[in-house]
């Protein structure tokens, strides 16, 4: 007799899906690379050695070397540990602050309701990065700065998601069950309606946080987010553009690493979307 | 139709009286104090007796709401403020640099429009072939690579290796060749993707059988009759894309130094110049929002059934 479980149809569906996977490996890769970065990286990422300044790849650097002799690929590898960071922490943030308006305004309804989604409408009128254009223009530039305008770009989508599914499931008989047996409005939102915004909600944060990544990188290109000397892949190209055409590495390797790393997150979330909503 | 436009553009009343309350914030959640938040550098050294005064000429001693009040009237007559830097009128500012936003933003959205419709329909036609491979693919690295990235690339090809477009700068079609396609290029990856799903589904349409067993060539089916109605979704596409494009285009002025409100704006929050600041943000979300009205008016004018609703 066998003991093991059917494996879940989404899962098989995931797994069939070689794009998705593909993604999905290529994002393990990354978060190993990310906490490996000090055993993985040749040379400290913020190590100068002016003698070895503006260096071709070679055998000795791989990725060449920047303006001040520094390893551009030990600054890759610790580049990921920023991107993946400022592409989860804006996308953890957005999508908790998001999912309790969303609960709120679609479970309670009427003029909560339409108060919460009007001002979800205000935020979704800005282009995206204008809106964290507008915030780093108020708190001024900087890191968190940054990570707090890329997390408020994201409210408004997960609050909509969250705010459709509750309304959606608000009269299900599990829910009125529930509400029958006595159970108080906190805990029927967190333990029956708040798991079913769940599946839409992940896939969302999946596909968000590639966004994430490029804002970020974006904000950081424009001297606005992640500051000198930490490395970072947007930081890197902006002071990589200026010693063009002749010193192209320091704009080919910390570009393809944002491609890749977006790229890698989109597949596996457009894989997660199609593996949970079968009927595209 | 008239009675549909009126509801729409009364239904933006609130969004913009929010879009104005959020703009007007920006100059209270920024640290410390208002008046030195405006004043930008010059404000170091003065007295607090000066600062007091000048607090005082501003009107910001004065509550919060009648501020607002205020500040929405100054803004309904053309008032944005003052450049701290240029002591420039902030609409003066942000008119002389609008018209080159707007060609590069213009012309990115006629290179996303062509290239993703293009793409889109030869992967639904060619559905499954080698074709639709390559569109899927070059969509998805569309919506990936970084637009500053892929425009620093084509301005290390054929700028600096090739030489056959200028590097940076404004003036010529030449100029804004590579800008409009490095921005059109992330639009265009969308476009691509909605227009292969939508005529994917309209092509399995029972009218499109019809046309196909009166015995009209497969051309004609696709483009005449399909390609027709898929093109709804895409319009509304192409209207949300128009911020993306807007968006894109403050990171590609910065990269090929085009002279548009994008740059300005990352220049003032650099300089801390907050009038041009809020006074850049409010004019370009306000342009964002008109835009996507007439795209929504002109999907409504293709498509009765939105009318009704």
């Amino acid at each position: 007799m066998s003991d093991r479980r059917p494996v879940p149809p989404s899962l098989r569906r995931f797994w069939r899906n070689r794009a998705a996977v593909a993604g999905l490996v290529v994002v393990v890769v990354l978060v190993a690379v990310a906490v490996a970065a000090p055993l993985l990286a040749p040379y400290a990422p913020e190590a100068q050695n002016l003698r070895e300044r503006l260096r071709p790849p070679s055998g000795a650097h791989w990725f060449g070397t920047d303006e001040f002799g520094r390893d551009v690929l030990s600054r890759v590898l610790y580049g990921a540990r920023i991107s993946l960071l400022t592409g989860l922490v804006p996308v953890l943030s957005g999508l908790l602050v998001g999912t309790a308006i969303g609960l709120v305004a679609g479970y309670y309804g009427g003029r909560l309701d339409n108060l919460l989604m009007r001002v979800m409408d205000v935020l979704l009128a800005f282009p995206s990065l204008l809106l964290a254009l507008a915030v780093v223009g108020a708190l001024g530039p900087g890191l968190v700065n940054a990570v707090i305008a890329v997390a408020i770009v994201a409210v408004p989508g997960y609050a909509r998601l969250a705010r459709s599914v509750v309304i959606a499931t608000r009269e299900e008989e599990f829910v009125q069950a529930a509400r029958a047996l006595g159970a108080r409005d906190p805990r029927l939102l967190l333990k029956h309606v708040l798991p079913t915004t769940l599946g839409p909600l992940s896939v969302q944060a999946t596909l968000g946080i590639g966004f994430a990544i490029l804002s970020m990188a974006g904000l950081s290109f424009l001297g606005l987010g992640v500051q000198p000397p930490t490395a970072d892949w947007g930081e890197m190209l902006a002071r990589g553009r200026r010693f063009l055409p002749d010193s192209a590495w320091l704009l080919i390797f910390p570009g393809a690493a944002i491609s890749l790393t977006v790229l890698a997150f989109n597949l596996f979330g457009d894989g997660l979307r199609d593996a949970l909503d079968p009927r595209d | 139709m008239l009675a549909y436009t009126a509801r729409r553009i009364l239904g933006l009343v609130p969004v913009l009286l929010g879009v104005a309350f959020l703009v007007f914030t920006m100059l209270w959640i920024s640290p410390g104090d208002p008046v030195v938040a405006l004043l930008g550098e010059s404000a170091q050294g003065i007295s607090s007796e000066a600062l007091a005064e000048l607090r005082q000429a501003y009107g910001l001693d004065r509550p919060f709401l009648v501020q607002f009040a205020s500040y929405l009237a100054d803004v309904v007559r053309g008032d944005l403020g003052v450049s701290v830097r240029s002591s420039q009128p902030v609409l003066t500012e942000v008119m002389s640099r609008f018209p080159a936003t707007l060609a590069l933003a213009g012309s990115a959205m006629l290179v996303a429009i062509v290239i993703g419709m293009v793409f889109g329909i030869l992967a639904a036609v060619y559905r499954g072939t080698i074709v639709d491979h390559v569109a899927v693919v070059v969509a998805l690295l569309g919506v990936s690579v970084p637009v500053f990235w892929s425009g620093l690339v084509l301005m290390l090809i054929f700028a600096l290796y090739l030489g056959w477009l200028p590097a940076s700068g404004f003036g010529s079609w030449r100029h804004l060749l590579m800008p409009a396609f490095a921005v059109g290029f992330s639009s265009a990856a969308f476009i691509a993707r909605i227009t292969r799903a939508s005529l994917i589904e309209a092509l399995r349409q029972d009218y499109v059988r019809t046309a196909r067993s009166k015995g009209l060539s497969p051309s004609v089916v696709r483009l005449k009759h399909a390609l027709r109605n898929a093109l709804l979704p895409v319009v509304t596409v192409v209207g949300l894309q128009f911020g993306g494009l807007l968006g894109g285009a403050v990171l590609t002025e910065t990269v090929f130094a085009w002279p548009g409100v994008g740059r300005m704006l990352v220049d003032a929050i650099r300089s801390r110049d907050m009038p041009l600041v809020q006074g850049s943000v409010l004019f370009v979300a306000v342009v964002f929002i008109v835009v996507n009205l007439v795209v929504d008016l002109s999907y409504a004018a293709l498509n009765p059934k939105v009318r009704y609703e």
